[in-house]
């Protein structure tokens, strides 16, 4: 498994595929936003969170085709699924490679673009725990979508479209502490609801998943 | 023999699940339809005009109450329709018959006409009401999410090619879309506390509506469900038909 | 005949309208599907009677 983890990342780092990207995507939505809603610091202060949320998140899906397609395409899966490991170890340890190249790299990148949307100085911390918290729940999410679409030749489009009303609870609790967080006001609940639901996701999806994988792979 | 009860149970669950036969549900449901096309169409004509001509103004909400014999039948079949494509989704992978995974593919699109005509008509009241076409209304968001599983769920069937395949695949998305779908339900109440009323059909008394306004409305929910009931026969008889055509083509191009 | 539906007639009447039409364009899509489908298997149905015998 570990020798699979390591194999995850070095093809994520090496073929520059979501890696970079996603971070680059990221940034460009943050740059983009203030165009699109006016320079006033105000009105960025306010939407802030909200924005790096949905920044991550839409960097989050952009890799997200990727996740089975290669393998399923050069026949490893196939390998994979008649491997000792069980399927859904492996759904596991690609939706933690997954993590690792794209929500902690996002969640690390966060603060700075927060910067630049003039996030208040209190709102730093508990936007990095919420991201922290809530990207793993977007990666196992996304690897369930992923799964269900990996045999389809136009499944890119499909999959966001699976994928993003799923993403709406870890959404919604995310954005909201982080929010909180900003304007100085207790961040528990939220808080405690998206890890929550974040910890359910990664316990239950990639079962869910594996079941997808099977009857792909069929 | 006959009288042991595990024999007669089994004989009687046998009974049940004979209607998972194509023929027999394509017999059955054939004779069905006509019964429920014009029963649900008669609901609907008496349920909608009683509610449209015969019944007083309220006092608070004006002749727009009247939005209710519409809203609330097709806001009920939305989220009823999902709960139908959830048990015969799970008939299909518990049990593989393959009328239940048609059954929720032609449930599928009613379903969504319904989620849109709640979502089109609370707007249509909510712009006298609150004085805004939209509001991120918990219960109006709840919709909105309900249509885009339904949007998800219709293009998976639609994207993949082995029919098999795409009744396994949208099961799973159904049964894990239904979990998110209630979370989504609960997450959205504590992101906006609402504008809704209350249930309007709760049986708590203090809330209920009125007896001039409850006993159209009772009609015209039956009309809503036999209507639903009829669509889908009709649709899962369609996708029936596909099916089969699909195998004699198939065996055509191979003899 | 018409009920006088006060300052809301628009609002009530449209809703009416457009659930009206789209509960319509549900039944007669399904209808036109079925009515398709259903000739195109007596069609191929047809053909494999005469081919067979």
């Amino acid at each position: 498994m570990i020798a699979l983890l390591r194999r995850d990342l070095a093809i994520a780092v090496r073929a520059g595929g979501g890696f970079g990207l996603g971070l680059a995507f990221f940034l460009v939505v943050v740059v983009l936003v203030p165009f699109g809603v006016g320079p006033d610091t105000a009105t960025l202060t306010r939407i802030a969170p909200g924005i790096l949320w949905i920044g991550a998140l839409l960097a989050c899906l952009l890799s997200l085709d990727r996740l089975f397609a290669l393998d399923f395409e050069d026949g490893s899966l196939d390998l994979l699924a008649t491997a000792p490991i069980p399927l859904e170890a492996v759904v596991g340890v690609k939706a933690v490679a997954h993590w690792l190249t794209t929500g902690l790299p996002l969640t690390l990148m966060a603060p700075v673009l927060g910067v630049m949307l003039n996030l208040p100085g209190q709102g730093f911390v508990w936007l990095v725990i919420s991201l922290a918290l809530g990207t793993p729940a977007l990666s196992v999410i996304g690897a369930f979508g992923a799964a269900l679409t990996v045999g389809l030749r136009r499944g890119g489009l499909l999959l966001s479209l699976l994928v993003l009303p799923l993403y709406v609870p870890t959404l919604i609790f995310g954005a909201e502490a982080a929010r909180r967080g900003a304007e100085g006001m207790a961040v528990n609940t939220p808080l405690a609801l998206m890890a929550g639901i974040s910890f359910a996701c990664c316990a239950l999806m990639p079962f869910a998943a594996a079941a997808a994988l099977r009857v792909n792979l069929r | 023999m006959q009288d042991d009860p595990a024999a007669l149970k089994y004989s009687r669950m046998k009974s049940l699940w004979e209607y998972a036969n194509p023929k027999k549900f394509m017999q059955v449901s054939g004779a069905m339809l006509p019964w429920a096309a014009g029963l649900s169409a008669l609901c609907l004509v008496v349920g909608l005009i009683w509610g449209f001509f015969f019944t007083p103004d309220d006092y608070r909400q004006g002749s727009t109450v009247k939005i209710i014999y519409l809203h609330v039948p097709a806001a009920l079949m939305a989220i009823n329709a999902w709960l139908m494509m959830l048990v015969t989704s799970l008939i299909w992978l518990v049990r593989r018959h393959h009328v239940s995974a048609l059954a929720a593919r032609a449930a599928a699109p009613v379903g969504l006409v319904m989620t849109v005509i709640a979502l089109v008509t609370g707007a249509i009241w909510g712009q006298p009401m609150w004085g805004t076409w939209w509001a991120w209304d918990p219960r109006l968001t709840s919709f909105l999410i309900l249509a885009l599983f339904y949007l998800g769920y219709m293009a998976l069937w639609e994207a993949v090619e082995n029919a098999d395949t795409a009744a396994d695949l949208t099961s799973v998305l159904c049964l894990v879309g239904s979990v998110f779908a209630l979370l989504s339900r609960y997450a959205v109440l504590f992101w906006n506390q609402g504008l809704h009323q209350g249930a309007s059909l709760s049986l708590d008394k203090e809330e209920n509506v009125a007896d001039v306004f409850y006993h159209p409305l009772l009609v015209s929910i039956a009309g809503f469900v036999l209507l639903f009931f009829a669509l889908v026969l009709l649709r899962t008889r369609t996708e029936i038909r596909k099916r089969r055509l699909q195998a004699l083509m198939n065996r055509e191009r191979m003899g | 005949m018409i009920p006088d539906l006060g300052k809301y007639a628009a609002e009530v009447a449209s809703a009416y309208a457009v659930s009206l039409v789209m509960i319509a364009g549900l039944v007669w899509f399904s209808l036109r599907q079925s009515a398709k489908v259903r000739a195109e298997l007596r069609r191929i149905e047809a053909k494999r009677e005469q081919k067979n015998g």
